[in-house]
């Protein structure tokens, strides 16, 4: 038997997932991974020892029972094994596929003591896709409704936690998407090759199944406001989930000619709008011949990635530190490099160059050597005096972060918000300043993951239960 | 929801709709604007609000066809839906305060400048506008203009209908005779229009607004498509205008960031007017 077999030999190498050719992919849209089949679901699954202590479930911000899950995908169970993820993840197929694992729960795995982890993250991406394949996920039996109506005000991982949650305790759910699409950063920022949208469509479909009202298009502090929805609206508390949505930008000189993006609006063009597919759809896109993304994150590797299929012939990422230093996945780093990505490192732009025409011709930059750690403890790069040299490009992307998005917080003046001004909320309860509203995710944050946006949601969705329960604030 | 519930048309290219959007409508300030999409497939349009009308829940949309979007969108007819009007975006024109004040409105920016006249004259500010456009054909918003304003300016490039000037003439004259009284100039219109108001108000010391169209995204702060650039600083049209000091703002980068896709625009209608047997508006 091909389990028996797995468990005395092969424990130390993981399975690998097969994925499109480098050189191919690098020129089309397609999914770059195509996940496991059921044989290397379950040789994969036949790694996991099924610890007592798992700690692996320690390092899930929701909690999932990994050893659970895995024993099922090594029974054959693999419906059970997803339904099985679902009760403490509503998005097993979104975060299979863009949780940083490796830092979360495969870190703690005893196995990769010795050699590999077990590859949590590509286990439950193939029970959730398994699950997809079997025709439409049933829908839970729900309690009846309490009477109780909630706003959740975003769409993205925080916003579809809560709804999740709180459909199935009886609350009357409605979500609210300022763009016309709902998904938030799951739609309009992560990039199709690396997260299918027909996967969040999906998500957000069985949502609308579950019951969760969804109103896409309305802009909560313009179409609605939050006194207008907690009062004449009837909702009896809101959740406020609107992501880190203002881009920010370099302040060097050049940087509003013609070429130069936001890594927002590029990704916000190219995945929302579909523009990769520009005429069949309207919106375009610059095709940049030579292309420079700035910044080391995951934003910036799918900007530049993105940028390789929209026909670049080369891409330069610019970072100011080296690769130790690089925030990205490295599970992205390696694809990007294989994919023919030019990483620059040590190099920090100083202005962008017009053509005389409004359009972009080229980026000045200085080199940089690193220097003692800063506070984030790493090493701050400190510019080489006279190494300033010219690159030329017609394309630039800054993909340095994002700040808090003012539309809603300027319009509602009685949400409290912190020093950077993101909104002042309890990290366990996510409790705003604001009497029945709470707040979860980036825009309580600042820019982090998935993961820890949808943990922010289920805390959330908690307390919100309690209050409406109690009537405690 | 977002029914056009009539169509008016001006010219060839100038259109209007009132739409159907009861919550956009409820909420509209003078100087706000929305985004249209009429498809799936559809760019999201952003469009000055150039009317609305809490009662009927409507709002009203005027617009040029210059690209393939707008020759879609006027395309149209009374009946037909769009996908999504999202809205009201944009910080609303101030105007509280004002007593004495000049509307310049220049070709399709006439339809928009309208509501804040109106919200001036219901503050009860003394209203002048000056409304100008290439011909008699282009004036649009004329009738409606006239209702708000004490007095009113019009001014067309070929002397077809009121005065043969820009708009800037008149204002100088007004500016000359009366400068210490006037509060606020409020113009909207072309980049090249907007500019030239800028340039012909700034020795005059008064109090200017612009309303810039820049080209956006999401329209909501999130893209920064929009940005432009103000008393040498950074800001994004859509959330931290759309109006801005009109002696402050760069208006060269505007309009030169308003054709930042002219190629692609041009091979998209070329394809659309192909596809459907439409064909070019000359102008």
């Amino acid at each position: 038997m091909q389990d028996k077999k797995d468990k005395g030999k092969k424990t130390e190498a993981r399975v690998r997932m097969r994925e499109q050719d480098p050189a191919e992919r690098a020129r089309n849209f397609k999914e770059v991974p195509f996940g496991y089949t059921p044989e290397d679901a379950k040789a994969e699954a036949s790694r996991c020892i099924a610890c007592k202590k798992p700690k692996c479930v320690e390092g899930c911000p929701v909690g999932i029972d990994i050893p659970g899950f895995i024993a099922l995908i090594k029974d054959g169970k693999f419906l059970e094994a997803a339904r099985h993820i679902k009760k403490k993840n509503v998005l097993p197929a979104v975060c299979g596929r863009v949780c940083p694992q490796e830092e979360q729960c495969e870190v703690k795995c005893v196995k990769g003591k010795k050699g590999d982890p077990v590859s949590i993250g590509t286990l439950e991406r193939f029970a959730a896709d398994y699950e997809a394949t079997q025709g439409e996920a049933p829908v839970p039996d729900l309690p009846p409704p309490n009477g109780k109506k909630v706003a959740v005000v975003g769409s993205g991982p925080a916003g579809i936690t809560v709804a999740g949650d709180l459909i199935q305790k009886g609350y009357g759910v409605t979500m609210f998407e300022a763009l016309h699409k709902a998904g938030g950063v799951l739609i309009y920022g992560i990039p199709e090759f690396r997260l299918p949208k027909a996967i969040v469509d999906r998500e957000v479909n069985y949502l609308k199944k579950l019951g969760v009202e969804v109103r896409t298009g309305e802009v909560v502090g313009a179409t609605v406001g939050m006194d207008e929805l907690l009062g004449e609206g009837g909702y009896h508390a809101a959740f406020v989930a609107t992501g880190a949505g203002l881009p920010v930008f370099m302040k060097i000189p050049g940087e509003n000619l013609n070429g130069v993006y936001s890594a927002n609006e590029y990704l916000t063009r190219s995945n929302l709008m579909k523009a990769y597919l520009f005429p069949e759809y309207d919106t375009p896109i610059k095709l940049g011949k030579r292309v420079a993304v700035f910044g080391g994150g995951n934003v910036a590797m799918d900007s530049a990635r993105t940028a390789l299929r929209l026909g670049a012939a080369e891409v330069h990422l610019m970072y100011r530190r080296s690769k130790q230093e690089l925030p990205a996945r490295a599970a992205e780093v390696h694809h990007a490099e294989e994919e023919g990505i030019i990483f620059d490192y040590l190099t920090a732009p100083v202005r962008f160059n017009g053509d005389g025409k409004g359009g972009l011709k080229s980026v000045t930059s200085l080199r940089m050597q690193l220097g003692e750690p800063d506070e984030s403890g790493r090493r701050k790069p400190v510019p080489i005096p006279g190494s300033e040299y010219e690159l030329a490009i017609d394309t630039a992307v800054v993909a340095i972060g994002n700040g808090p998005n003012p539309l809603l917080l300027s319009a509602t003046p009685d949400l409290k918000l912190n020093k950077w001004g993101y909104i002042e909320a309890d990290p366990e309860t996510g409790k705003t300043s604001k009497k029945g509203v709470f707040a979860g995710g980036d825009i309580v944050t600042g820019s982090a993951t998935v993961i820890l946006a949808m943990g922010a949601g289920r805390k959330a969705a908690d307390a919100m239960d309690k209050y409406l329960c109690s009537g405690q604030w | 929801m977002f029914e056009i519930k009539s169509k008016e048309v001006f010219a060839a290219d100038i259109k209007a709709f009132k739409v159907d959007a009861p919550q956009i409508a409820a909420n509209a300030k003078p100087g706000q604007f929305l985004v249209v999409l009429q498809g799936e497939r559809s760019e999201r349009v952003p469009l000055t609000i150039a009317d609305f009308d809490r009662k009927a829940g409507t709002v009203t949309i005027v617009f040029q066809e210059v690209g393939k979007s707008t020759y879609e969108i006027g395309r149209m007819e009374a009946g037909d839906r769009f996908m999504n009007v999202i809205g009201p975006l944009g910080r609303p024109t101030e105007i509280e305060g004002v007593k004495k004040a000049v509307c310049v409105g220049g070709g399709i920016g006439v339809a928009p400048i309208y509501p804040i006249a109106r919200g001036l004259k219901e503050h009860g500010a003394h209203v002048t506008s000056i409304i100008g456009a290439r011909c008699k054909d282009l004036l649009i918003f004329r009738g409606l203009m006239e209702a708000v304003s004490d007095e009113i300016i019009v001014t067309t490039d070929d002397g077809s209908c009121g005065r043969k000037a820009l708009v800037t003439e008149p204002l100088k004259e007004l500016l000359e005779k009366r400068a210490g009284e006037i509060g606020l100039v409020m113009a909207i219109g072309p980049g090249i229009m907007m500019k030239f108001v800028a340039a012909t108000t700034k020795p005059f010391g008064v109090k200017t607004m612009v309303s810039l169209n820049a080209i956006m995204v999401d329209a909501t702060g999130m893209c920064g498509a929009c940005r432009c650039e103000v008393g040498g600083q950074t800001k994004f049209s859509c959330v931290d205008g759309p109006d801005f000091d009109a002696h402050k703002v760069d208006f060269d980068l505007l309009m030169a960031r308003q054709r930042m896709y002219l190629e692609e625009e041009k091979r998209a209608l070329d394809l659309y007017l192909e596809q459907t047997g439409g064909r070019r508006h000359a102008r």
